[in-house]
């Protein structure tokens, strides 16, 4: 099987200080990868390379497009990557208000990623609009609401399905449940992990939170000071940590 | 008037503002940046369209100043006289003789000749300015041709008012390629724009030129489900009759009496001299 995406050697410095230094790894369809490390380890620049958004100084991020194959997205040209990241790829940010645009209504934020590629008929943008509302747990009589009136949680939703419309194959996710509070978390981890079976998405989720990749990630990797210390079955890492940073951070978390 | 170099501006000031106006023209509907001048009258006041006007006329002009349809309102008699005064060129209020019309707001209801020049004043070039803040993210949305935003704004409309409700400088999509702001001419005049006579719209704050040369593809930006529609107040003009012209709605006294009469002040008038004329003139309630 051809991987999704084959990440080669991607390193990214900040001057004299490492961002993330010769990361490799493969993904397949419909895997889920956890990256997690302290802060300031390198995960959000690794995804950020990853997606596009950082260009790296060294490396090859290979994307196995639907209709040209395997290519590489750092040396693509940028409207082919900009429209990759408008239909193949979907970023979730952090916090909402960084991937939602405030002032427009929940339905306008959904529908942006399909009149961004060409969606002219405003039935059918509307209806997938409260498709997907339904489907990530949104009244569907909240779809002229702007996301301001929303809670957090709704807002990170909104947000998911904003990425989802257009029917991605692979998710960037920083820190999803990141600032929501733990039974919100909870709901949200259920919804995601729905969703990437449902959807057979492949996704990359960087996290601090172990419980998180502990419910989502099929694979995990740890990182600290830029580099990946320690890879695996995420059960695997978790249970039986072999480094002694991985020991340090399953340790850490706190047993209630 | 010798005081003054030929239409206020320096020759090279002209020559730059040429530079651009032709770039302009040769990539219908980008953007081109351009020094803007300060001109002696505010900003707001077609700062813009003045330039772009002076880079243009010749000592062989006529000009004509349209602020909203009218000839004889504050900013269309200040700018007549501007260029009398430092351009002495003829001037007049009559659409059909004139070579170069400065508008602000408004198209003429006449449809204009090959030998004409329409130069509008925009207060904002930037059709994406009020959905994207950041200026270096809406050129590259420009020239990577990402426009699904455009249409966002017209999904919010219909979400909210049922309809299209965006009823002046309404967005329209040039030879295929830029989508432009018109100016805020009302969307009734957007069919317009397919016109013979050379359009230049020129932006004094924001420093920026554009064209759309004539006989171009100009096609406002719609939904399957909600096509475009020009609109006007559904009534005829109370003065002389025409029920094809964009009309203004005049409030005649404090008991909601009202009429409407053409916003375009010359074809009004001469629709009247030809004989057009309502029996009952007066207010209609």
């Amino acid at each position: 099987m051809t991987p999704l995406l084959q990440v080669r050697d991607i390193s990214r410095r900040y001057g004299a200080r490492i961002g993330c230094s010769d990361v490799s790894f493969d993904l397949f369809p419909g895997e889920v990868m956890g990256i997690v490390g302290e802060s300031g380890s390198g995960k959000s620049t690794l995804l950020n390379c990853l997606a596009g958004h950082l260009a790296p100084d060294t490396g090859q991020v290979i994307f196995d497009t639907r209709a040209d194959g395997p290519v590489d997205t750092v040396i693509m040209s940028e409207p082919a990557r900009r429209m990759l990241g408008r239909t193949d790829w979907a970023f979730v940010h952090q916090h909402a208000r960084d991937g939602l645009r405030m002032g427009v209504s929940a339905g306008g934020n959904i529908g942006e990623r399909l009149m961004a590629v060409g969606a002219r008929h405003y039935g059918d943008i509307r209806a997938q609009a409260s498709d997907w509302l339904g489907r990530v747990e949104i009244a569907e009589d909240r779809i002229d609401d702007r996301p301001t009136a929303y809670s957090g949680g709704m807002q990170q939703r909104l947000q998911i399905a904003r990425n989802l419309v257009t029917d991605p194959r692979l998710v960037f996710m920083d820190e999803p449940t990141g600032g929501l509070d733990v039974s919100v978390q909870a709901r949200l981890l259920d919804l995601l992990r729905g969703l990437v079976r449902q959807m057979g998405l492949s996704a990359l989720i960087v996290t601090h939170d172990l419980a998180v990749v502990r419910l989502l990630a099929d694979r995990l990797m740890v990182m600290k000071d830029g580099h990946v210390v320690e890879a695996g079955l995420t059960d695997q890492v978790l249970d039986d940590p072999q480094h002694a940073y991985t020991q340090l951070l399953v340790s850490s978390v706190l047993q209630v | 008037m010798s005081a003054y170099n030929f239409a206020y501006l320096d020759e090279q000031t002209k020559r730059m503002i040429r530079r651009a106006i032709l770039k302009g023209l040769a990539i219908p509907g980008y953007q081109v940046p351009f020094a803007s001048r300060e001109m002696p009258m505010p900003y707001g006041w077609g700062t813009g369209g003045v330039q772009v006007s002076a880079a243009t006329l010749t000592p062989e002009d006529t000009l004509k100043v349209i602020d909203q349809g009218a000839d004889d309102t504050t900013n269309a008699v200040s700018l007549r006289k501007f260029f009398e005064r430092t351009a002495g060129v003829p001037t007049t209020e009559e659409t059909t003789k004139a070579t170069v019309i400065q508008t602000r707001h408004r198209i003429p209801e006449v449809e204009l000749g090959e030998d004409q020049i329409l130069v509008y004043q925009v207060p904002i070039p930037e059709p994406l300015r009020f959905l994207e803040p950041r200026e270096t993210e809406t050129r590259k949305m420009h020239s990577l041709e990402e426009y699904g935003l455009m249409h966002v704004k017209l999904y919010e409309d219909i979400s909210q008012h049922g309809a299209i409700a965006t009823s002046y400088a309404y967005p329209v999509k040039v030879a295929g390629r830029y989508v432009m702001d018109p100016s805020p001419i009302p969307k009734f005049d957007n069919p317009k724009m397919e016109m013979a006579a050379i359009q230049l719209f020129g932006a004094g704050r924001e420093q920026r030129i554009y064209a759309v040369p004539p006989y171009t593809q100009v096609v406002s930006l719609d939904f399957d489900d909600y096509p475009f529609e020009p609109t006007k107040a559904d009534h005829p003009c109370d003065l002389c009759g025409a029920e094809d012209s964009y009309l203004d709605e005049v409030i005649m006294d404090d008991a909601g009496t009202r009429m409407f009469v053409c916003s375009d002040a010359d074809y009004c008038r001469s629709r009247r001299d030809t004989g057009h004329t309502v029996t009952a003139i007066g207010g209609t309630v």
